[in-house]
Parts: structure tokens; C-alpha cells; sequence
């Protein structure tokens, strides 16, 4: 059996007293899509950034295992080192570079996939030019496939709410992750926005043959989207399987769904 | 919302009140100090009406124009946003319009070329000084303008580049052509050194520790008499040589100006490159968002320390020039207040823009040159100009016009 593309495993968060998250295991297979839900201040958002090396989680271990079997460990890792081994995330409140072009952004997401220094950039050898001409064409072809060529030399903070959120899924997918982690992707979305982001993650796993994690609230997308599910609530996980699964667990039920579970 | 302000105009009854409302309180407030007069001698008090007036009159068409100006400028802002497009200001235009740029740029050089043929030594003299300003500040704009590090001790590193000079010249008599890499590369390792604490603090807190650090090695060079000589500070440097020819004073300062014309060229030339590149990118995402600049897999230690390091090597080159150009330096030429010009040259120019930064530096160096007379009025008019250009003109005086990277198929 191949290695899941990121295992967590009992993995502890403390803020001082405060435990955040409580020893908590999960899988993300190859190619799989698993969504991890629960209410607000569960701690979902917490283990994003203990995957990602924002926090260094106070016990237990991150490990990441790309499609060809390589496997690094991620604790103490500092982000953008995550990056460079192969994760990439994109943020709940949008965290784009505002002042910069559509393209930039995206040329930014490239930077850890190049490698031109300061005396390349001083003395521009022929290697440092065909290198930056290579950026820009890739992020144009990235650009091209998010369907965001048409604002490419637009600033950032000037696209509608819909492109910015795609432009961050761009960027993002622009450092070649094989595993991409999405905090509430649909967040401020309307229905059809949010049913275009179905199809465009579906199309993000087929495409780039990656595994994605995300984080959402809307129900509808998750139970739609994922392969798997992972519930938690105060750091702790509740419960995990299939939508079906989940939907029916009477813990799932009690804790977060409620009511909403047959929406 | 522009309908309503064109509506009402510009000048309406509404802001003459207001105006009013303004001169009256300042009647008010100045009434103690400018119309009572105790006379102590003669044990009188004189009421000086006139006086009263005075200032009511100054101060509702002070206020009046004020008001004018701001309601032009937001009026312009809702202009700008119904238009959406990136409206470019009228030296930005100038300044990407190649037909303007390309003439303007020919007239410039020339201009500088001639310069010292044209005009005294001491105009050559102030120019040079200029010069110097420029390529400090165009350093300081790396740590400021492109990364977003406010960098308030940035005159440190000029002091580490002056003394460096003069001190290996004193012990070691070496030159002045092996002393300006030594210096760049000390401000370098100095940039690194200040670089390393102050990795994870940003904003105010950042400034308040390069503040310290500012007047950490200014106290030095203050107290350690044994090796920088104190306040009395390091006498006849001697002034850079051009293989071993003998210049007379007036020559020799010609010969500095050309060569700070180069030095300038020279770090135009770098700094633009580095703004355009991969590091120049990541400097600018820094600046934007610092954790999602780390998600996009920039290591923000490196690109901090390369910031500084860089901004600092500049102020090191431009230490070792004028330690060679005055011949004299001691640590009262490198308090706080060189710090804050030198942050004025890049706010005021015009954060992150290389011509800005240059118009910037020329400007604040040259013009309390010119208007000496004035000199007692020259905080006065400095402080009123650094007010008026941040509610009207926040981007400075030619704003960051960056190179767009364009995709050609």
C-alpha cells in the first residue's frame, strides 16, 4: 500500500494552558480529497498552521510523502521550507500580495522553484534571463488555466471577490505542491461561485494529481467534494469516514451538523 | 458620490461657516499671548486690537484654503475610483512616456556632465554632498521602500563606512579606492549584525530597535576614545587619489564629483536590477504579507538580512566618500537627525521609486543650500512641507512607477 501523501500523527498543541489541539491523527491519501470540519474556534485552523510550520506543534509528528515515495519529516520546518517540500496553502481571509499584479502573484508562488541569487541578479547571465523568461511564461500558463489571464497585469486588490479567491488557489498551485491545503475556499461565496469551486478542485485533482485538504463550512460543498471527512471539536476529533458516514454519526449530529445534516 | 461634490461646488456657504467657526476659535485661543500686553516697565496693560484682527483673517483664509485643498483632493480620489483605471499622476506620466523620458534623461546627463564648468566650487561642493544623500538614500530605499523594514539607525552604517575609511587610513594608510569596497562590504556584515535581532520584529517595533542601534554606535564612536578618537574625531583624511596625480583642491573636488556621478550611476544600476528580480520580488512580497510570503515558500530570514544588507552596503560606500570629501569626520556628523533626512529623501521622493528617491535627496540637500538666508526658517518651512505633502500627496513627489512584468508570446 502507498504511503497517504500527509500523516499526522498525535499531534498536540498548546497555548499555554490552552490546549488547542489534543492528540490528534489523520490521513491524507494520494489524490484524495478530505475536508476536515467542525465548529468555529475548533481548531481546525490551528492544525493548518502546525502542518505548515507557522506554529511547531508542542508534540507529535507531520510527515509528508510525495507520489514517489519520498517522505520528510515537516515538524520544525519553517514554512516556507513546507513549501519547498512540496504543501501549499491558500488562507481564510485572503492574504494576497494586494499592491502587486495578477502576475506577480503568481511569479511570487514560483520564487522557491527558482533560483537566481544576488549576484544573478546584478550581473543578469544569460541563465538568470531564460530563468525569469521561464517565470513568466509558466505563470501566464497558470494563469490561463485559473481563467485569470484576462486581469493579468490588473493589481491584486483590484479583482472581484471570486477571481482573488481562484488567484490564491493559482498562486498557491504555482509552488508544484502535491498537496494542497484550502482554508474555507468558499467562504463569502454565492451559490454559483461556490459550485464553480467545486468543479475547479475536482479539476485541481485530476489535472495535477494532488491530494488536497480542506477546511470549509459549507455543507453542501463538502459532502459533494470529499472523499473523507474529519470532524473535530476542541482540538479533539469527534469522528471521521465517508459524507455518509459522518452525516449519519449521532456524535457529528450532537456536536456541529445539528439540524443541517439532511440540507 | 462625485455629483454631490460638484453639486455643491467647491467653495459653498457650508465650509465659509466652518472657516469661520475656525477663525473665530483661533481668535479665541491667541487672545492671551497676542492682544493682552503687559507692559512690566511701565506697569500698564495694552489691549492691541489690531493684532486680533490679524490673525483672524490669517487664520479663516488659512483654513478656508485648506478645506479647498482637501475637498479638491478627495474629489480627485472619487474621480480616480470612478474611473477605476490606474490613474497615473503627472510626473508619472512624464516619466513613462519614452518620448518625454528619453530627451529629458539626455538633458539631465548633460546637464551633470557640464556641471563643474559651469558653476563655482562651492556649487560643486553641494553638489557632491547631494550625491552622496542621493546614493545613501537609494540604499535606504531597498530597506524601506522595496521590503517595508522601517529602518530609523539607517545613519549607522554611514558612520561604520566613514570611519572605516579614515581609521584604516590613519593605522594602515591605505587608500581611498581600497577602502570603498571595504566599506560597502562592512556595511554589509554591519546590515547582517543588525539584521539578525530584529529578524522577527516589524513596524514600530522595528524602529524603535534600529533606533537604538542608530545611537548604540554613535555612543561609540562617542566614548571609546582609544579607537575612534572621541568627539574631537579622525582630522586630515586625505582625499581620494587618482594614480598618484597631484590635484590642486580645485581639481580634486571636480575629480570627486565625477566620481560620485559614477558611484550614483552605478547604484541606479544595481538597485534597479535588484528591484526587478527574483529578490527584488520577494523583497515586495515581504513587504506585502509576511506570512503568506513564508506560504509561498520565501525564506524570510534571507530576504530580511538581504535587505538590510544591501540598503546597508550602499550607506557604507557613501560613508567611505564622505569621510574623503570633507577630510574630517567626528560622531556629531552622524546623530539621529541624518537618520530622519535621509527617511525624508525616501518619503518624500517617493517610497520604493528610484527616481522619486533621487528627486527626493537632491531636493532636501540642495534647497537649504540655496536659501541660506532663510536659514532660521528652514525647520519651519521643512516641517510644513513634510505636513502638506502627507494629506496631499502621500505617494511623494514622483511615486513608484514599478516595472509590470509583461507577457509576450
Amino acid at each position: 500500500m502507498t504511503q497517504p501523501a500527509l500523516a499526522v500523527s498525535n499531534l498536540t498543541m498548546d497555548f499555554g494552558g490552552l490546549r488547542a489541539l489534543d492528540t490528534l491523527n489523520l490521513t491524507v491519501g494520494q489524490k484524495e480529497i478530505v475536508a476536515l470540519i467542525g465548529p468555529n474556534g475548533a481548531g481546525k485552523t490551528t492544525l493548518f498552521n502546525c502542518i505548515t510550520g507557522i506554529y511547531v506543534p508542542t508534540k507529535g509528528g507531520v510527515d509528508l510523502t510525495s507520489l514517489n515515495g519520498e517522505t520528510h519529516r515537516l515538524n520544525g520546518l519553517t514554512p516556507d521550507r513546507v513549501t519547498a517540500k512540496g504543501m501549499a496553502r491558500t488562507f481564510q481571509n485572503i492574504r494576497l500580495f494586494q499592491n502587486m499584479t495578477v502576475l506577480e502573484n503568481v511569479m511570487i508562488g514560483r520564487h522557491c522553484r527558482i533560483k537566481t541569487g544576488i549576484p544573478g541578479a546584478v550581473f543578469r547571465p544569460p541563465k538568470t534571463i531564460r530563468e525569469e523568461k521561464q517565470v513568466i511564461e509558466d505563470s501566464y500558463k497558470i494563469l490561463e488555466q485559473f481563467r485569470l489571464h484576462a486581469y493579468v497585469d490588473e493589481f491584486a486588490k483590484n479583482l472581484p471577490y471570486g477571481a482573488q479567491r481562484r488567484l490564491e488557489i493559482a498562486r498557491a498551485m504555482a509552488t508544484e505542491p502535491f498537496l494542497l491545503l484550502l482554508d474555507e475556499p468558499a467562504a463569502g461565496m454565492n451559490a454559483q461561485e461556490t459550485n464553480e469551486l467545486d468543479d475547479l478542485i475536482i479539476w485541481l485533482r485530476e489535472t495535477y494529481a494532488i491530494s488536497i485538504l480542506l477546511i470549509e463550512h459549507d455543507m453542501k460543498l463538502v459532502m459533494s467534494l470529499s472523499d473523507r471527512i474529519y470532524v473535530v471539536d476542541y482540538g479533539r476529533k469527534i469522528a471521521e469516514g465517508t459524507p455518509e458516514e459522518v452525516s449519519q454519526n449521532p456524535d457529528v449530529i450532537k456536536a456541529y451538523l445539528g439540524e443541517e445534516v439532511d440540507a | 458620490m462625485s455629483d454631490i461634490v460638484r453639486d455643491k461646488g467647491l467653495f459653498s456657504w457650508e465650509e465659509v461657516k466652518k472657516s469661520l467657526l475656525a477663525c473665530v476659535w483661533f481668535m479665541f485661543l491667541t487672545f492671551p499671548i497676542m492682544v493682552i500686553q503687559v507692559n512690566t516697565i511701565h506697569r500698564t496693560v495694552e489691549w492691541k486690537w489690531d493684532r486680533m484682527v490679524f490673525v483672524g483673517v490669517g487664520a479663516f483664509l488659512l483654513s478656508f484654503v485648506w478645506r479647498y485643498m482637501i475637498r479638491r483632493k478627495e474629489a480627485g480620489i472619487k474621480q480616480k475610483e470612478a474611473d477605476a483605471d490606474n490613474v497615473k499622476t503627472l510626473p508619472q506620466k512624464l516619466i513613462t512616456d519614452p518620448k518625454f523620458s528619453r530627451p529629458a534623461l539626455a538633458i539631465v546627463g548633460v546637464f551633470f556632465i557640464v556641471y563643474p564648468l559651469l558653476f563655482s566650487l562651492y556649487q560643486i561642493d553641494i553638489m557632491t554632498t547631494a550625491l552622496i544623500y542621493v546614493v545613501v538614500a537609494l540604499g535606504l530605499n531597498i530597506v524601506i521602500g522595496l521590503a517595508g523594514l522601517l529602518d530609523l539607525g539607517y545613519v549607522a552604517f554611514f558612520a561604520v563606512g566613514a570611519y572605516c575609511y579614515a581609521l584604516l587610513n590613519y593605522h594602515f594608510g591605505m587608500g581611498f579606492w581600497i577602502c570603498l569596497p571595504i566599506g560597502g562590504a562592512l556595511g554589509f556584515i554591519f546590515g547582517v549584525l543588525l539584521g539578525f535581532p530584529v529578524l522577527r520584529l516589524r513596524g514600530d517595533y522595528l524602529a524603535i530597535v534600529t533606533l537604538g542601534f542608530g545611537e548604540i554606535i554613535r555612543l561609540i564612536l562617542e566614548n571609546w576614545n582609544e579607537f575612534s578618537f572621541g568627539p574631537s574625531g579622525i582630522a586630515n583624511i586625505p582625499r581620494p587619489g587618482l594614480f598618484g596625480i597631484e590635484m590642486s583642491l580645485s581639481q580634486n573636488l571636480t575629480y570627486i564629483y565625477y566620481l560620485m556621478i559614477l558611484l550614483t550611476l552605478f547604484t541606479i544600476f544595481v538597485v534597479r536590477r535588484l528591484q526587478d528580480s527574483r529578490i527584488g520580488r520577494a523583497w515586495m512580497a515581504l513587504r506585502e504579507d509576511e506570512i503568506a510570503c513564508q506560504a509561498m515558500g520565501i525564506n524570510k530570514t534571507r530576504t530580511k538580512l538581504s535587505a538590510f544588507a544591501l540598503g546597508a552596503t550602499w550607506a557604507g560606500m557613501g560613508g567611505v566618500v564622505f569621510a574623503a570629501k570633507t577630510t574630517f569626520i567626528n560622531p556629531a556628523s552622524f546623530t539621529i537627525w541624518e537618520s530622519v533626512i535621509i527617511l525624508c529623501c525616501v518619503v518624500l521622493g517617493g517610497m520604493g521609486s528610484i527616481v522619486g528617491v533621487i528627486a527626493g535627496a537632491l531636493i532636501l540637500k540642495l534647497l537649504p543650500e540655496y536659501f541660506r538666508a532663510f536659514s532660521e526658517y528652514r525647520m519651519l518651512a521643512f516641517g510644513a512641507v513634510l505636513v502638506l505633502m502627507m494629506v496631499f500627496r502621500p505617494g511623494g513627489i514622483i511615486s513608484d512607477v514599478r516595472k509590470v512584468y509583461k507577457f509576450e508570446k
